[in-house]
């Protein structure tokens, strides 16, 4: 890392209470991870009373709102279920997210011994754990997910980028050219009813050209 | 193909009162000339009536829009940007597609704080007044959503250009070079990574390479020379030039300085790209070059008949500038060049043009951007082949637009 450079003094120095009050994030060594735990079963609690309205009382998701558990063997499917169990690698994003956002609408309200209690009950959820499992500060980092070794490095430079440098076809590039899949088809495009007619008057006077 | 308007066409387009082409001998008074119109009596407004203007009543149909079946509710969602109906480089700051992950934050400027912690010499706390003491520069750059096209890997599903390619925006910023910032605290000798943080209830996250923090990213506090708006982050954000949207994280509050990526929510169960092996690709951060053509285009049809027609599109590549973008009448049969107007700056949008003389018959529109290291903008094809099409993510594909007899065009894909 560069060295410091000559400085314009601004700014003032960060208080203690106030780094303490704003850096939350927890990494996947578990740095950040506060003191606490939490058990399955309380977790479950917690999860029915803030949860479940949205993500299901099994974490199977309401709706449209986010499945949280199983999806186990599909992610090479036409279509994965990614889930914390199926796709997540760390464990230590879920607690770090649930800790910062969740519950939608009423961020940063949960106890970091409810986080514990919540990430510990979601693990329940996806058979990753048995149900008078604890999980603490800890234990966690040593908890792994079944989907870690799942990602790897953006490799486009080395697989994408030389098979698509070069000189580009101009001419007589295709024998056939058809439509192979239209969007009208589909028709799910949100369109308000303006746009609509006047695309229809547009083509009526087009007809009525030819 | 024709070299004008045939008397055919001639007499038919004057028939049903379409305008007539230039040359062309009216046969009836225009009453937009012969009759008297308000605006040429009657005094308009003063200029106390508008202390912040806003378009022509005419225009109300250039905004931004939403697909309410893509998200579970209208707060951690997105809407698009009217491309469409836009020409030139820079987009307005009120038609800027939005995209929050819990809504948009209402900051009062006199409250915000810029926190520097860290693997930090010094942790720093910044007010507004003391960020606008820094040195400035002035950037026009693209933000791109890594979710622009993504509802298209599957196959053609929404039709026009503000859906499918909408995600997208391209502003100049007034801010702070994010070095200056990060040498005011003094970076230790084991500073590698940076974690940007949001003041919204999403307190968005993402880990950045200390790399590109000291190369071109910036703190900034205006686009297009007034303050950021709200939905873009009022009074503070991220701009990290070329690279996928999620990273400008908005309602900047904290930066902290560490030695290895934090993997959090929006780069592992987010912003990672599924490959049809059942793996996925992480940090991929860079947004490829890739073009569209923004008129003719569904929600922009040729209503004026054959003749004169004036093609025009966007072009950007996160990894430099656009020399060249190709456009074909054929589906990618046959290519001929576009021609580039204005400012060709890097990771910035381009504008393209090309002029041509429609005979009437149905075409297959695409265009095809080269950036400057060389790389060309693949199909969809060949980006299938690669990755499959559960990425979700970065899909820069060649766009087709099937333009027919009337002028209407529709969202397809070709063989």
């Amino acid at each position: 890392a560069p060295a410091s450079a000559e400085t314009l003094g601004l700014g003032r120095p960060a208080l203690p209470e106030e780094i303490a009050a704003w850096d939350i994030d927890v990494r996947p060594d578990g740095a950040g991870l506060p003191e606490g735990s939490g058990d399955v079963l309380t977790g479950e609690e917690i999860y029915l009373d803030l949860c479940s309205t949205c993500h299901g009382a099994f974490g199977e998701g309401a709706g449209r709102w986010p499945v949280l558990m199983g999806g186990f063997g599909t992610l090479d499917g036409t279509r994965p279920v990614k889930t914390v169990g199926s796709y997540w690698p760390y464990l230590s994003t879920v607690w770090d997210y649930v800790h910062r956002a969740m519950p939608f609408g009423d961020a940063q309200s949960l106890t970091a011994d409810e986080v514990y209690a919540l990430t510990a009950y979601l693990l329940y959820l996806n058979d990753l754990v048995p149900d008078d499992f604890v999980l603490d500060r800890a234990n966690l980092a040593e908890t792994p997910l079944p989907n870690e070794d799942g990602f790897f490095l953006d490799d486009r430079e080395e697989v994408e980028l030389p098979l698509f440098s070069g000189e580009a076809c101009m001419t007589d590039c295709k024998e056939n050219v058809g439509i192979t899949m239209r969007a009208a088809v589909l028709d799910v495009t949100p369109e308000d009813q303006e746009a609509r007619e006047a695309r229809g008057e547009a083509a009526a006077a087009a007809d009525q050209g030819n | 193909m024709a070299k004008g308007p045939t008397r055919r066409t001639f007499l038919t387009s004057a028939l049903a009162g379409a305008a007539a082409a230039g040359g062309v001998r009216a046969q009836t008074p225009d009453p937009a000339i012969v009759e008297l119109q308000p605006w040429m009596q009657a005094l308009g407004e003063g200029v106390d009536a508008r202390p912040y203007g806003v378009p022509s009543e005419h225009e109300a149909h250039v905004v931004r829009r939403n697909v309410d079946w893509l998200t579970a509710d209208p707060v951690s969602s997105v809407n698009f940007t009217p491309l469409h109906e836009l020409d030139g480089i820079i987009t307005p700051n009120g038609l800027c597609f939005e995209r929050h992950h819990a809504g948009i934050a209402e900051i009062d400027p006199a409250e915000h704080r810029l926190m520097i912690n860290g693997l930090v010499d010094t942790p720093l706390v910044f007010t507004m007044e003391d960020l606008k003491r820094f040195p400035r520069e002035n950037r026009i750059y693209f933000l791109e959503c890594a979710a622009n096209t993504g509802m298209e890997w599957r196959g053609a599903q929404l039709n026009g250009c503000q859906y499918t390619h909408g995600m997208i925006h391209n502003v100049m910023y007034t801010g702070i070079p994010l070095r200056l910032i990060l040498e005011e605290a003094g970076l230790k000798g084991s500073a590698a990574w940076i974690l940007p943080e949001g003041a919204d209830a999403s307190a968005m996250t993402r880990s950045i390479p200390l790399e590109k923090a000291l190369d071109d990213c910036m703190v900034a506090f205006k686009m297009n020379g007034e303050a950021l708006r709200p939905e873009q982050g009022y009074p503070l954000r991220l701009v990290v030039p070329g690279w996928e949207g999620n990273m400008w994280v908005k309602w900047l509050r904290r930066i902290e300085v560490g030695d290895q990526p934090w993997h959090h929510r929006e780069e592992t169960s987010k912003y990672t790209d599924l490959l049809s092996n059942g793996e996925a690709r992480r940090f991929t951060w860079e947004m490829d070059a890739k073009s569209v053509i923004t008129s003719p285009s569904p929600q922009a049809p040729i209503t004026h008949g054959p003749g004169p027609t004036v093609i025009t599109g966007i072009a950007w590549s996160g990894r430099g500038t656009v020399p060249r973008v190709d456009v074909s009448l054929d589906g990618g049969a046959n290519w001929v060049e576009g021609r580039i107007d204005g400012p060709s700056l890097p990771k910035s949008v381009h504008r393209f043009y090309h002029e041509f003389d429609w005979d009437g018959r149905p075409l297959l529109l695409q265009s095809r951007a080269h950036d400057s290291t060389g790389y060309v903008q693949p199909t969809k094809h060949a980006l299938r082949e690669i990755r499959g099409a559960e990425s979700i993510y970065h899909n820069n594909g060649i766009q087709t637009w099937a333009v027919n007899e009337k002028g209407e065009a529709e969202n397809v894909e070709v063989s």
